[in-house]
């Protein structure tokens, strides 16, 4: 056999392969076609791609008004032990928030104060890719990751699949514990996975996310990433900013001013 | 064949007694989990997997490892696994159970469980491993039944079953591979982010399993009279060192790719598992009990004296299976979810109902596995008084 002739079959070989991959959705199309580095974000500036700027510095140590928010409108329900707990946004250390990024000689300013952490919104959400029911999904319009409450199963998978720990399970009847139930939002049922929803059920009616909306220092910023003159690529184009374990290539869909 | 299970002494009907016993035990603590929730286990927003997944991953192993007894038979026509063939196949398909229903447990929406086929999802891994899983169930069914009920009849198999049991060969490779993908394809958790992991369930499988065939066969031998003959047992204990070693090995290898590169995230895990991190270790025990017995098993079988020796054997077999228990049942799911992806310390320990419904899930498997070999003790006894 001739050198051409192997060549063209290793190719074709390897592209049956791939190809076969990328239409199970296995893998990224991207995967195969760029050779960008992992934290590199090729311009896929296709549609809206909604996300979030949060300005740390603003950020007011002790000040949980956007948490309680977003937990109020929400129906999340309050146990008092680690283990049934469920949130969608809070607060955690640099170290926490950022592992990985370096730690060495920080400074005590941001060595103290906390940060806050929710889903990012992947633009290549590994939570996604995981679920077996298609209960966890991306919106196509927006690129919002969401859930269908009434079709997840409770397997958990999305929960080992997302590295930032943004998912919480129900792991007991969650009405008991909630202060006052929001009509406008369902309450969820025992058995099923629940996490940030970008605040969809508002955007829709023209709101902001509640945690934007509640914060009065102005530290959150929400818009279209895809959109060159929004106020959030404003923000990312004068500021230096970090996204959680960028490496992993998850793409976050919110970023971090420290 | 099935009335051939309905005959037995009185302390087959004990066993059987004492096994339904055990599993309303289970289901009254399963009852009790449907009705109040997944908060009756250990398990937790941070170690959102526990021990009923951990023993759905041991358990595949397990049904995967009869290919180390079909594959010589049926592709090398290696007539010494003759008699053993039929408790491989049969193990398999009590094991495949088991891990249909350690998924099912574990669900937070049983109810809902058909989804996953209703609305196929190809990029999810799981969808993948109920597949294989399902079709590996029946192909060892329809295998096992087949071949047992020509015997019984005193005739040759259908020509049509050989196409069946050559698919489960690869069928089984399959099912393990597919479920060290639930783990080894999600980022950020580094202790499942390897590419040796596959290659490591499949050893420590082809090591446990054998292993508890053997010592199923010995039961076997001693309650029923039946023997699977010393030259298979020979052989199972030699495949079953073999796998052992290279499970060791690969161990060895996760070990050195983490600490010689000295990357962090890639250390945590072990560090936790084997050494304990910031001062928290609640698994070093069991890790390094998992380690000696293990390592010791294997010292063990590589001496062929001891190995060729029943009583010998017998400890080796329980020590492999247990090491591996620990390391895969314990270490590995458990090491994957601390430290956290925000690199906290957070325990897990089992509490009493969700170890009651694991038992419960333990003995509905070996309540099938009694039944199935009952029948196949029956059948082959009956050739050989015939003989
Ligand atoms: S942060 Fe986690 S839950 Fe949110 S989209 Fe990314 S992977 Fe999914
Ligand atoms: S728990 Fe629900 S959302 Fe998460 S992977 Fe399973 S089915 Fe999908």
């Amino acid at each position: 056999m001739n050198e051409n002739r192997r060549e063209f079959i290793r190719k074709t070989g390897l592209g049956v392969l791939a190809g076969l991959g990328v239409a199970s959705g296995i893998f990224h199309k991207s995967s195969f076609e760029t050779v960008l580095a992992s934290t590199e974000h090729e311009d896929e500036a296709k549609g809206t791609r909604l996300g979030m700027v949060i300005d740390t510095r603003k950020c007011k140590e002790g000040c949980t008004k956007c948490i309680d928010a977003c937990h109020e409108v929400h129906n999340v329900p309050q146990f008092d032990n680690s283990k049934d707990e469920i949130k969608w946004i809070w607060k955690d250390p640099y170290k926490n928030v950022f592992p990985g990024e370096s730690e060495q000689f920080l400074s005590e300013e941001t060595k103290n104060r906390s940060y806050l952490a929710l889903c990012n919104h992947c633009d290549k959400p590994p939570c996604v890719r995981a679920c077996p029911t298609k209960a966890t999904f991306k919106r196509g319009w927006d690129g919002i990751v969401t859930m269908d409450y009434h079709r997840c199963i409770g397997c958990r998978f999305c929960m080992a699949a997302c590295p930032y720990g943004a998912r919480s399970f129900n792991w007991r009847d969650p009405r008991p514990a909630i202060d006052k139930i929001n009509q406008a939002y369902p309450t969820r049922e025992r058995g099923v996975v629940e996490k940030c929803n970008f605040c969809s059920e508002r955007l829709s009616q023209g709101l902001k996310p509640a945690c934007v909306a509640e914060c009065p220092e102005g530290a959150l910023t929400f818009g279209d990433l895809n959109d060159p003159h929004s106020e959030v690529r404003d923000l990312l184009k004068n500021n230096h900013t970090l996204q959680r374990k960028s490496e992993l290539g998850t793409r976050p869909s919110v970023f971090y001013i420290i | 064949m099935i009335e051939k299970a309905l005959t037995g002494d009185r302390r087959y009907w004990g066993w059987i007694v004492l096994l339904l016993v055990i599993i309303s035990a289970g289901v009254y603590s399963y009852l009790n989990q449907l009705t109040t929730g997944l908060t009756l286990t250990g398990m937790g927003r941070d170690v959102s997997w526990g021990v009923y997944i951990a023993q759905f991953t041991f358990l595949v192993g397990v049904a995967a490892s009869a290919v180390m007894v079909v594959l010589p038979y049926y592709l090398h026509d290696y007539k010494a696994f003759g008699k053993i063939v039929i408790i491989g196949e049969f193990l398999a398909i009590a094991a495949t159970i088991m891990c249909i229903l350690f998924i099912v447990v574990d669900v937070g929406r049983p109810d809902r469980i058909l989804n996953v086929m209703l609305y196929p999802t190809p990029n999810s891994m799981l969808f993948w491993d109920a597949t294989v899983l399902n079709g590996y169930l029946l192909l060892n069914i329809v295998s096992g039944w087949t071949v047992l009920g020509a015997e019984r009849k005193g005739v040759p198999p259908p020509k049509w079953v050989k196409p069946v049991i050559f698919l489960s060969i690869p069928w089984a490779f399959s099912i393990h591979t597919v479920t060290a993908f639930l783990y080894a394809g999600l980022p950020g958790r580094h202790l499942w982010l390897t590419a040796v992991l596959a290659p490591r369930f499949l050893a420590s499988a082809f090591a446990a399993g054998p292993a508890i065939l053997i010592l199923v066969s010995y039961i076997l031998k001693k309650t029923a009279g039946f023997d699977a003959g010393k030259e298979a047992i020979n052989k199972l204990s030699v495949i079953m060192t073999y796998a052992a070693i290279l499970n060791f090995f690969l161990l060895g290898m996760e070990f050195f790719t983490a600490f010689y590169s000295n990357i962090p995230g890639h250390m945590h895990g072990l560090q936790y598992l084997f050494f304990g991190l910031h001062g928290e270790g609640q698994l070093v025990p069991w890790m390094w009990l998992s380690m000696i017995v293990g390592l010791g098993s294997v010292l063990v079988l590589l001496i062929p004296k001891l190995r060729t020796s029943m009583p010998w054997l017998i400890a080796a077999c329980i020590g492999i299976v247990s090491s591996i228990w620990i390391d895969k049942g314990v270490g590995l799911i458990i090491g994957g979810f601390v430290p956290t992806p925000l690199e906290k310390i957070v325990g897990y320990m089992p509490n009493i109902n969700e170890i009651l419904i694991t038992i419960g899930v333990w003995s509905i498997g070996i309540l099938i596995l009694t039944v199935l070999l009952k029948i196949a003790v029956a059948v082959k006894m009956q050739d050989q008084l015939k003989a």
